[in-house]
This record gives C-alpha cells, sequence and structure tokens, in this order.
C-alpha cells in the first residue's frame, strides 16, 4: 500500500512548495455572501459560547450560581481563581502535567523520527507491515490494554509514577507521529541522502546531520500533537495516578464534582486557567498541526 | 558500498536470479539494512513491551476468571497470591450469548454503532460546508477560522464540564427552551436525551479537525481544474460533483478512517460527560472501563473481554475498508 502523497516529481531543495492559492470563483452576489456570513456567524456563536460561558460561570462566587446566571453580571469577582489558586492543589498538578507532557512529547519525538526516517527511506524486508503494526495500535481502545498494563505497571512498580505514565502515552503517541514523520520525509529528496552517502556520512550520519534539520517543521508537527495528547488524556490518568498530589490536570479537575459536594464555581476558575494557556499554545501552533496532520505537511 | 535507499517496492522479485537459501537472504538483509532496523528498534522494543506484551496478557486475561479479588495483591504486609482459574472462552461464550447477554453487550454495540455513525456522519458534512464556506473570498475569514477551531484548542476535559453545566436541570440550555415555551428535557437523566446530548457534545468537539483537514484538501485543488470547469459551463453544483470531491478523495478516505477510529474509541467525552450515572448511554469503551475499574469487584477478565472484541471489530472495518478503497483506486492520504 503506498501512502504518501508526496509529489512524484521531485522538485528542487530549497524552493518552497507554495500550498495551492484557493480558486478566485466569478463574483458572487451579495445574497449569497450574506448567506454565507450567515452560517459562519452562528457556526461562531455555536463554537464559542460554551466556552465563554464557562469563563462567564468562573466569576460567579457561590457554587449553585450556574443556575441562576443572571445574578452572576451584579456581584463579579476573581475570588474563584485566588481560592484555586492558594487553596488547592493546583500547582501539584501542573508540575504533574508539565512532568508526563513533556517527557512524552521528548520520547515520543526521538523514537518517531527514527522509526518515519526508516521506513521512509529504506525498503528493509517487514517495512509493509511494520506500518500495518503501527496503524492497528492507533486502534486500540482504551480498554484492550488497560487491564494489562495497570497489571505490569503494578508488577514493575510504575503505578502512581510519572515514569509509568509518559511510557503509557508514548505508546499511543509514537505509531502515529511515526506515519506522520515518514509522511514527512518521504517529501524530502531521497537525491540528499545521496550526496550524503557519497560524501562518507554514515546512514546515521546522513539522518542527523542533513535530514533533520531539513524536517524540524515535521519535528514540530510530531511534538504538538505528543504534547497535545498527553495533556488531554482521561482514562489512563485518571486509573494510573492515585495521589492526589500526581494527579494531572485532566483528573484534578474532576475531584471538584464528588457526590455529595460539587464545587463548580472553583471548578470553572479552574478549567479556565487550564484552558487559556492550552488555547493559546493551540493557536500557536494549529495551522503546522493541520497541515502536518494530513499531508505529512508542506515544507516552509 | 550499500545505497541507502532502495526504491524497489518489493515488486521486482520476480526478475532476479534463483533465490538464495534463507540463512544467506538474511545475512543478505541484515548487511543491507542493519541500521534501518537499529533505527526502529527502541520502537520495536518499547511497543513490544508496552502494546505486545499487554496485548499477549490480556488475551491470557480474557480466558480466566481474574478480578480484583482473586489476582495477586499486597495488602499492607501481606502478600495474597493469585487465585484465579483457567475458563477457556467461558467469557466471550458469557458476553456474546449468556444470560442478559443484550443488556450487558448488544444494547452497547448497537448504540456504540449508531454513535459512531451518526458522529461521523455529521463532524464530515458540518466540516466540509465550513470547509466550503471558508474556502471562499470572504471579509473576517481568517477571523471565522480562529473561532471555529476553538472547540478544538481548548482540551475536551475543560470543555466538557462546560457542557455539564449547559445541560444541567436549570442550567442555560433548558432555561433558554423554557424562555421559548420549548419542553426542556433532563438532559443528564434520560436515556435518550443523554445519548443525544452525547452525540451534540461530541459533534461540537470534533468538527474543527476535519473542517481544517479539509480545507487544507480544498486549497490544494488545482485551480486549473475550476477555470476548465467553468470554460466547459459547469454549474456550480457539478464543479462540486466532478471536481471538488474527487479532489478531496484521499484526504476524505483517511479522515473518516481516523473519524470512525477515535469516535469508536472515544472515551474522554461520554466518561465525563456522564461519570457513572448513566448505563445506557455508554457506549462500548467506557463500559468495559466501568467493568474493569469503575465498579467493585473490579472485574480483570471481562473488561478485557471486551477490549478484545472491540479491537477485533475494528480490525475488521478498516480492512474492510481498505478493501473497498483499494477496489475504487484510492489512497489513504496517511
Amino acid at each position: 500500500m503506498s501512502t504518501t502523497t508526496a509529489p512524484t516529481s521531485v522538485e528542487k531543495t530549497g524552493q518552497d512548495q507554495a500550498a495551492g492559492t484557493p480558486h478566485k470563483p466569478r463574483r458572487r452576489g451579495l445574497g449569497t455572501s450574506l448567506v454565507s456570513h450567515g452560517i459562519l456567524i452562528v457556526a461562531s456563536i455555536v463554537a464559542l459560547f460554551p466556552v465563554a460561558w464557562l469563563v462567564y460561570l468562573s466569576l460567579g462566587p457561590d457554587s449553585d450560581d450556574y443556575l441562576h446566571p443572571g445574578g452572576i453580571w451584579s456581584k463579579m469577582t476573581f475570588d474563584n481563581y485566588t481560592f484555586v489558586l492558594q487553596h488547592t492543589k493546583f500547582f501539584d498538578w501542573l508540575q504533574t502535567t508539565l512532568i508526563v507532557t513533556l517527557g512524552t512529547t521528548f520520547i515520543g519525538v526521538i523514537m518517531s523520527a527514527t522509526t518515519g526516517y526508516a521506513v521512509s527511506r529504506m525498503r528493509f524486508p517487514g517495512y509493509k507491515k511494520f506500518m500495518w503494526v503501527l496503524l492497528v495500535t492507533q486502534m486500540f481502545p482504551v480498554a484492550v490494554l488497560m487491564v494489562p498494563m495497570y497489571q505490569i505497571l503494578s508488577d514493575l512498580q510504575l503505578v502512581d509514577s510519572y515514569l509509568g505514565l509518559v511510557l503509557v502515552y508514548c505508546t499511543t503517541t509514537v505509531p502515529y507521529c511515526a506515519w506522520l514523520m515518514k509522511g514527512y520525509f518521504d517529501t524530502i529528496p531521497f537525491e540528499i541522502d545521496e550526496a550524503g552517502r557519497v560524501d562518507g556520512l554514515t546512514p546515521f550520519g546522513t539522518f542527523a546531520r542533513l535530514i533533520l534539520p531539513l524536517a524540524k517543521p515535521g519535528l514540530a508537527v510530531a511534538a504538538f500533537y505528543s504534547f497535545l495528547t498527553a495533556f488531554g488524556e482521561v482514562a489512563f490518568a485518571s486509573t494510573f495516578m492515585l495521589s492526589d498530589d500526581k494527579y494531572t490536570f485532566a483528573v484534578g479537575l474532576q475531584t471538584f464534582v464528588s457526590e455529595h459536594d460539587a464545587q463548580r464555581n472553583l471548578m470553572a476558575a479552574t478549567a479556565v486557567l487550564i484552558a487559556i494557556p492550552v488555547a493559546a499554545f493551540f493557536y500557536f501552533v494549529q495551522k503546522n498541526l493541520v497541515t502536518g496532520l494530513t499531508a505529512g505537511g508542506t515544507k516552509g | 558500498m550499500t545505497v541507502a535507499i532502495d526504491r524497489a517496492t518489493g515488486k521486482r522479485r520476480g526478475d532476479r536470479a534463483p533465490r538464495p537459501g534463507l540463512g544467506q537472504r538474511l545475512k543478505h538483509s541484515y548487511q543491507k539494512h542493519w541500521y534501518a532496523y537499529a533505527m526502529i528498534a527502541p520502537v520495536v522494543v518499547v511497543l513490544g513491551v508496552l502494546v505486545l506484551y499487554p496485548l499477549v496478557y490480556g488475551l491470557y486475561l480474557t480466558l480466566t476468571d481474574a478480578n480484583s479479588l482473586n489476582t495477586a495483591r499486597t495488602i499492607g504486609v501481606n502478600h495474597i497470591d493469585a487465585t484465579y482459574q483457567f475458563i477457556g472462552l467461558d467469557n466471550y461464550a458469557d458476553i456474546l450469548w449468556g444470560p442478559t447477554a443484550y443488556d450487558r453487550f448488544w444494547s452497547h454495540f448497537i448504540w456504540t454503532v449508531v454513535w459512531t455513525g451518526l458522529c461521523v456522519t455529521l463532524h464530515y458534512c458540518l466540516g466540509l460546508g465550513l470547509a466550503l464556506l471558508l474556502n471562499q473570498k470572504l471579509r473576517g475569514r481568517t477571523l471565522y477560522r480562529m473561532i471555529l477551531i476553538l472547540p478544538w484548542a481548548v482540551p475536551t476535559f475543560v470543555t466538557v464540564f462546560g457542557w455539564r453545566f449547559m445541560l444541567a436541570d436549570g442550567g442555560i440550555i433548558n432555561s433558554f427552551l423554557d424562555f421559548l415555551h420549548l419542553p426542556a428535557p433532563l438532559w443528564l437523566e434520560d436515556t435518550f436525551w443523554q445519548r443525544f446530548a452525547a452525540i451534540m457534545v461530541n459533534t461540537w468537539c470534533g468538527v474543527p479537525f476535519m473542517m481544517l483537514s479539509l480545507l487544507g484538501g480544498l486549497q490544494s485543488i488545482d485551480s486549473s481544474l475550476y477555470e476548465a470547469a467553468e470554460m466547459d459551463g459547469a454549474t456550480a453544483w457539478q464543479k462540486f460533483r466532478y471536481v471538488t470531491l474527487p479532489g478531496l478523495r484521499s484526504v476524505s478516505s483517511t479522515v473518516v478512517l481516523l473519524g470512525v477510529i477515535w469516535t469508536f474509541n472515544q472515551f474522554a467525552i461520554i466518561f465525563l460527560l456522564f461519570g457513572d450515572t448513566a448505563p445506557d448511554a455508554q457506549i462500548l469503551v467506557t463500559w468495559a472501563y466501568y467493568l474493569g475499574f469503575g465498579q467493585q469487584p473490579r472485574d480483570f477478565a471481562q473488561s478485557a473481554a471486551y477490549g478484545i472484541l472491540l479491537l477485533a471489530i475494528l480490525i475488521v472495518f478498516t480492512s474492510f475498508y481498505r478493501r473497498w478503497l483499494n477496489r475504487n483506486d484510492q489512497q489513504l492520504a496517511i
């Protein structure tokens, strides 16, 4: 199965391959453009509202304010935020989340880069099967591995440890990132490798000195993907982290809503505190993320 | 010197001299490809230890009656040895045909299929519609795009709680429906509305990814094709049907496959939206999690058996999907 969308004609390196520009249609009537704007505005409101609502609720001081949102206007306050930062385990969660996400990103990118390169460049026996194995691991439902992983990690004394969670996350990010990197490496002309080999570099040297620098955008995409995946994962984090100072944000946030006591106002505030930096980061990288996800990236 | 790149894709085996013996071939292959193997070694090791071994171990567990009461565990200073037994395929038989199998497996299975089908269809259609709108020359296009990808930018576990507040009895959505004098359903209690809410939230979360992927696909369609179509007097619909859709084929087939896999395995949304309160709205993944970790005693064997069944369903689906793609001569753009 050939899976690349890379151009078959190898264009000169250093030349940017500009993405196709949207075609210029004939001038449309006013009506069409009004309808377009109308639909887009409605869609934007739908997209924006739940997030905006969460921010608004986080300003209400009482845990039942979400039922009487009208009352929040008159008593808006940042008390929830100060309380969360001072009296909850927010910073413990931040520490765990950072350790786990950055660890996953670091290990995941290194591994997926070497794998992607090997699969992209070398037709070693069994490489197609290997690619399929990688794709199949993408399909593993949480439930398949959770029980055995839990058993194995507890045998290895890795339950409730950062390393355990990092390794678990790598199993989900590495296969996907390897596909991604393969797509990206496929867009780098083979001639570069050949030139490197002719000049006497080892295969590893070629990879490290020539190809990796050229593949920086692809690496970045893999890093973003790993980061966001590890950040947003709920199931494993909820199960494998037992002590409450080792919760990631995804687990910590759930602690505000228990059976008997729902501190929804604090939860909304925490949610906003988490969402703002992550969303900012996401906006910063989103363009790369999309091109990378669908077409192995375009060189820029 | 061996050249690092061998562009033969394996189809040229036929025109070689008689094949050397196995040992010879292994040796030759090793000499030629040792660095390739060295490069994938770390991944193979990690996947082997953390995916393959657990998978085999999980398979073994499904053939036993393991639960949290009879597996090896340490309580304080006492170490208790495992006492679970091998029971063969009983777990599978019990899940598929046992008493109350319909309530435990088939109802969830049907709901999971419906959920996946509806969600992916909604994701794709809405995503394509928005992508087409954003692909026009419009004022404020960038701003629209920025706003529309917000559901993807904010982590799911955060927005789900936002939705919970909105859907709660007395939350903003029901207040709004009351205001319009429409009946206000109990979103988080009634099974039908729970399912409705789950699909709604998941659609909200999943559209941006589809939209952006398809937008990228739209922008990579050669504009000369549209010009040619206009020359030939094609209507807008014909252009969409014969230029846009074929041009999006490879992106579409990829995002749909990914979408099906992701939706089928979507854990966070249902888990966080309902917690343990909605046994009937659980899709198979969350149900299996509940069996293995959400109840006492934890039923490890059943949970793992569900997992294996899920994986089997997905693998069957994917191989059919690929076959269907190959028959239509399409490629995945992964």
